[in-house]
């Protein structure tokens, strides 16, 4: 579904990412580890051309992308990429149906009645119906963060890419928004997955890469990743953070 | 003593009809401040929405590149013109042919205001934290969509204190127009103080411009009050204007 061949990516002199060679199938659940700095975040990125890559080919669904850099063919290809950012991001301005209706309302995708239904059933599925009129700063961090999540799924992506989706949670709310994260894995979503949640890459990821100085050292089942780590930086790093 | 002061209301207001040329200088001083504000609101989303457009793409295109340079000199023309000299060239040189008080006014003032607002808006729009563009972006909204949806309504909402406070320098600054022969309030107030030859129509004027401004920054206060309650905010963040007065 996702290929990408010598994807490298510089900001000015540094050299984030030098070369990634990685190929993502439907349905898969790829779970991505690795020191900050290390570019997992970059690459992720790159993914949705949320950051244009230096060089390299990002092939999706049978469509090299990676040339994209404006217009329609670029925001065509985010929205089949759903994102989900550390800091949720949520407009402030908007109540929480409006953040979920805003973008298929604007890019026609849906009517206003069609996009609302879908807020409203999406709501009702994280049990958040009753904030549907609510401003976010009024929600905690872990409906903020789920909220966000179903922005996302209202514009039926069909990749989801979470950029560290907890970090920024108090820890009595990572729960909700792994377990919201399971749901859609079972659902059968694609996923690309940052984040420092041993736990979740154990249990639902199908393969866990780790990258570190803008390559992906390793990579492997989670099983094997976690109880035979063969790279010494993984061993390393594993033991830092286990 | 109370005799001076009514013979100075008097003069000031009753003989004559006076009170006629003090309310046709308020009602100018009041319309134009509305139009030259209304102007530098337009003109100054415009501009702004322009320079950040320019500084924050990673390549813009010709047609920003272009309106870039444009405004940017306008910016610089305007901060580097004393408004009195601005005034003159509209009322004497621009618009000599008009005798459209309110349209020289409102014109000069806007033309002025515009600039110092492009460059509220444009605190305003940097303001915004990065992820809410990103947001967008990702969404698959462009970025004219992104600026229009997203971005501006937050940044307005950011600088409507600012605005207030622009509001009331506006006011007090279309004084100046009275340079430009524009029977505006202070222009009415020396009218007649070269007629009476007292002092007194000049304390009036100075009364009736500091109850405006009084009234002003209460409305401004109060709508700080109102937005800092709907984000939970605890101190509503103040802005420091460009200008001196």
């Amino acid at each position: 579904m996702i290929s990408v061949k010598g994807l490298t990516k510089d900001f000015g002199d540094i050299k984030v990412l030098r070369g990634i060679d990685e190929t993502i199938l439907q349905g898969e659940k790829v779970v991505v580890i690795g020191p900050s700095g290390g570019g997992k975040s970059t690459f992720l990125r790159c993914l949705n051309l949320m950051e244009f890559p230096t060089s390299g080919e990002i092939w999706f669904e049978n469509e090299d992308v990676s040339s994209y850099r404006k217009g329609h063919l670029l925001n065509a290809h985010r929205q089949r990429m759903g994102m989900v950012f550390q800091h949720f991001n949520l407009f402030p301005h908007l109540s929480v149906e409006e953040n979920i209706t805003l973008s298929p309302v604007t890019l026609k995708k849906a009517s206003k009645k069609q996009a609302l239904e879908t807020a409203h059933r999406l709501l009702d599925r994280i049990g958040l119906i009753d904030k549907a009129k609510n401003y976010p700063a009024t929600l905690s961090g872990g409906q903020k963060q789920r909220v966000a999540i179903v922005r996302a799924l209202a514009m039926e992506p069909s990749v989801m890419l979470f950029d560290e989706p907890t970090s920024a949670l108090d820890p009595e709310m990572v729960g909700e928004v792994l377990d919201l994260m399971k749901d859609l894995a079972h659902e059968g979503m694609t996923m690309v997955v940052v984040t420092h949640e041993m736990g979740f890459a154990r249990e639902v990821g199908h393969r866990v890469l780790f990258m570190d100085e803008g390559v992906i050292v390793e990579q492997n089942k989670p099983e094997a990743f976690f109880n035979n780590p063969q790279s010494a930086r993984l061993q390393d790093f594993l033991a830092k953070v286990v | 003593m109370v005799e001076t002061v009514v013979r100075a209301v008097n003069n000031a207001f009753i003989a004559e009809d006076r009170w006629r040329l003090w309310l046709s200088g308020l009602e100018m001083t009041l319309l134009i401040t509305f139009f030259a504000l209304l102007m530098g609101l337009v003109v100054g989303l415009f501009v702004s929405v322009i320079r950040v457009s320019h500084d924050t793409l990673e390549k813009p295109n010709l047609t920003i590149r272009i309106l870039n340079r444009i405004v940017s000199i306008y910016v610089s023309i305007v901060r580097g013109i004393p408004v009195i000299v601005q005034v003159l060239l509209w009322s004497f040189v621009i618009l000599a042919t008009s005798r459209n008080h309110l349209l020289i006014g409102s014109l000069a003032f806007g033309f002025n205001s515009g600039a110092y607002v492009s460059e509220v808006f444009r605190g305003g729009i940097l303001s915004i934290d990065k992820g809410q563009t990103e947001a967008g972006r990702s969404l698959g909204l462009g970025y004219v969509q992104t600026m229009i949806k997203i971005i501006l309504p937050q940044a307005i909402k950011n600088c409507l204190p600012a605005f207030g406070n622009e509001f009331i320098s506006l006011l007090k600054e279309t004084s100046v127009a009275s340079v430009g022969a524009i029977t505006e309030l202070t222009h009415v107030a020396n009218i007649i103080r070269g007629r009476t030859f007292d002092p007194g129509p000049l304390f009036f004027v100075a009364t009736i411009y500091l109850i405006l401004v009084l009234f002003l920054e209460f409305l401004v206060k109060k709508m700080e009050k109102k937005l800092s309650k709907s984000d939970r905010r605890v101190k509503p963040i103040k802005r420091k204007g460009l200008r001196s007065n």
